[in-house]
């Protein structure tokens, strides 16, 4: 298929990975960012073709893993409000509060939507003039610009029943959380390239200079995360430390100029929790005082929905990069898809859940050898 | 000026029967109920067993071991390129006969009707399903019609149950499979999950792409009648798509499946879609297509055997039936890698980004 088979082709694969193998002189450790970027490697099978050269850390680039639960428990707390309808992208429909996931409050009488754009909730909101429908607004720097227009849109058309669930977070401070705890592993980053589509990689230049990193903005498929990777090596093993751009395709330095305007316009950075993290300060976006009628936790009086992580779960461990989800004591026996005690087991792009469905065959060999 | 008689005030009024939509009235077991059956569903599937209108259609079977199947089609919307819940219903149906080697014999089928259900729909929808009945030459000889309340159901429900007869001497099931054995699929996969999810309001995309949906004995009695005990196993990966079908093959039988990634039949328009909303096609779902296991030394006879069928012209082998990793699906990925393709624990979710 146009623009993707090219991308999947298995001669080119090879040979990027023989290249990797040449280069590194001893083992090199990498984060991808972003959940997508772990799922190819791990569907595709690519962390066991690379070998020993590379250590791929999977990073905490996950939107559903890394929404808070008390803000989960605020949206099945909305979602259960007989006059709400409440309206989300699919994987965040089985993600674990406290109590429940957003299935269940629809099984038990909830009206809960799956929305393929944030757009298509205000169009539910015109079209539903007595409900108030609220959308759940979870996501990178990717979805803020989507989310931010249909706000936009909302206020244009001077819709009172559309509110949103914010929350949004942003990729930098993430990086530079990582590499400010004292037992960071990461030498190198795979930023996310549909992050860097709309925010470009200035921001990356700081984060390079400061910790010594390399930075490779990288895309999705099979071979720009080999590229990627072996861009990575190729300044680990030069002793540079730059940001460098593999996905060409799509991003430029500056980014989708209208899309952050757009972003900054309706979104304000705040402190934002983040699950298994803890608060990194000015790493979310929450909508500004001028938009403010749209902010479901407003209108709603959430404020009081609190909630504390589960302490069984190991998460935060994940998400750093310090513990291989296999190596969890829950992993596969009191935690599976079917029951998460976190939300890396849940989502699609989660690296347990990815571990626990691609995986498993892997952690058998080699426990048989 | 005209006076209205006083008898006028004095009548009861008749109650107006709608010609364009189902009412309550209809299931009500008086005559309406006679008239909707008689006018909208007797003349598309008249044949003898049924224009009896007994309780109970009587008919003659051969002497020989039956197999019966049941199944319910709620599928929404009602209406989807390459047929409606009329004619999956009879194809469903009939395929859960022909995975078990039974050659469909008769089918029953039981409505559950909406109140406010358009009868141009209900005559479209009848209509296929007597279409797809006289193609595979199965009657329909029992049936049942009820209504419910405006927003009890979504349209209408359909059952039809099938009565088979068992071809003699194979005995294709999920517990069949060997190692050694080859896995052939007849068709190209995803296909209805994803006509149907594009129809789904919400999306916003067309694939032009049609469901699968079909009759699938005409592909199964060839096989059967030239490999008899050696198609070891069939089965038709509906819900859950071929990777739930062979998890459930591969834990039935006890042995391990390999699939190879570069050999599935995968149509451009289903992995386009597929990659848009971040599903995967070997979970959607398929509605004509089957999965058979034979011994490897007839894999390539079997596959000429599909492809002779127009269903079957995409036929290919997929896969082979191993010892190792028992209970396990695994996919060769065309990049030399390997990965699990596991059971799901519900149904698919499309990913945020």
């Amino acid at each position: 298929m146009k623009y993707l088979s090219e991308y999947r082709d298995p001669t080119l694969a090879r040979a990027l990975i023989g290249q990797i193998r040449q280069s590194a002189s001893r083992r090199w450790t990498l984060m991808e960012v972003c959940g997508g970027q772990t799922h190819t490697i791990v569907k595709q099978g690519l962390d066991e073709l690379l070998g020993e050269s590379v250590e791929m850390i999977h990073g905490p680039g996950c939107p559903v893993c890394v929404t808070p639960l008390e803000q989960i428990d605020r949206a099945l707390a909305l979602a259960a409000m007989p006059n709400v309808i409440f309206t989300s992208f699919g994987d965040m429909l089985r993600v674990p509060g406290s109590e429940c996931d957003l299935l269940q409050v629809r099984a038990r009488g909830g009206e809960v939507r799956v929305v393929y754009s944030p757009l298509d909730a205000v169009a539910l909101a015109r079209k539903n003039p007595e409900r108030e429908v609220v959308f759940f607004a979870v996501g990178f720097e990717t979805t803020a610009p989507a989310n931010a227009m249909a706000v936009w849109r909302a206020a244009q058309l001077g819709i009172r029943n559309f509110t949103m669930l914010v929350s949004h977070v942003t990729v930098p401070p993430a990086m530079t959380a990582i590499l400010d705890a004292p037992d960071n592993r990461v030498q190198g980053f795979l930023a996310a390239g549909h992050v860097c589509t709309v925010m470009g990689w200035t921001e990356y230049e700081p984060i390079a200079a400061r910790y010594r990193v390399p930075i490779i903005v990288t895309g999705f498929e099979p071979l720009d995360i080999l590229e990627g990777i072996y861009l990575g090596i190729r300044q680990l093993e030069a002793g540079r430390c730059e940001v460098e751009n593999q996905y060409v395709r799509s991003v430029r330095r500056e980014g989708t100029v209208p899309a952050r305007t757009l972003v900054e316009r309706v979104f304000h950075l705040v402190d934002r929790q983040w699950r298994g993290i803890g608060t990194i300060p000015m790493s979310g976006l929450a909508l500004r005082e001028e938009f403010a009628a749209f902010d479901a936790e407003l209108r709603f009086g959430l404020s009081e929905i609190r909630a504390s992580e589960p302490t069984e779960c190991r998460a935060g461990e994940v998400l750093r990069g310090l513990l291989k989800p296999p190596d969890c004591p829950m992993f596969g026996n009191r935690c599976t898809p079917e029951h998460p005690l976190g939300a890396p087991m849940v989502s699609s792009e989660g690296a347990c859940a990815a571990y626990f469905n691609y995986g498993r065959i892997r952690q058998r060999q080699h426990a048989e050898v | 000026m005209a006076t209205t008689p006083l008898i006028d005030g004095l009548t009861c009024p008749v109650p107006l029967t709608s010609t364009e939509r189902v009412q309550l009235g209809h299931g009500s077991g008086g005559k309406m109920s006679a008239s909707l059956f008689r006018e909208r569903i007797l003349p598309h599937f008249d044949n003898p067993a049924l224009a009896v209108l007994g309780d109970a259609a009587v008919f003659r079977v051969p002497a020989t071991e039956l197999a019966i199947s049941t199944d319910s089609f709620v599928v929404s919307p009602l209406e989807f390129p390459g047929g409606n819940i009329g004619s999956l219903a009879v194809h469903g149906t009939l395929n859960d006969l022909a995975m078990m080697g039974a050659r469909p014999f008769c089918l029953t089928a039981g409505f559950v009707l909406e109140e406010g259900l358009p009868f141009d729909l209900l005559d479209r929808i009848v209509a296929a399903m007597a279409a797809a009945a006289r193609r595979a030459d199965v009657p329909i000889v029992a049936g049942d019609t009820k209504v419910v309340e405006r927003g009890k159901a979504d349209g209408l429900y359909i059952n039809t149950t099938g009565v088979g007869v068992l071809h003699v001497g194979a005995r294709p099931g999920p517990r069949g499979a060997r190692v050694g054995d080859a896995i052939l699929v007849s068709g190209p996969i995803g296909r209805h999950g994803m006509a149907i999810m594009a129809t789904r309001e919400g999306i916003g995309f067309e694939t032009g792409i049609e469901s699968d949906s079909a009759s699938l004995w005409p592909v199964v009695a060839p096989l059967l009648h030239r490999f008899g005990p050696a198609i070891h196993v069939l089965r038709d990966p509906t819900r859950g798509g071929l990777a739930s079908a062979l998890n459930e093959i591969a834990q039935a039988s006890g042995v391990g499946i390999e699939l190879k990634e570069s050999s599935l039949p995968i149509p451009g328009a289903v992995q386009a879609g597929c990659e848009m909303l971040g599903l995967d096609p070997l979970y959607v779902a398929n509605e004509g297509i089957l999965v058979a296991m034979v011994p490897e030394a007839s894999a390539t006879a079997a596959l000429e055997c599909m492809r002779a069928d127009p269903l079957g012209v995409e036929a290919a082998i997929i896969g082979r039936v191993v010892a190792a990793h028992p209970g396990f699906v695994v996919l060769h990925t065309a990049l030399g890698g390997t990965r699990i393709v596991d059971l799901l624990p519900g149904d698919q979710l499309p990913r945020i980004c």
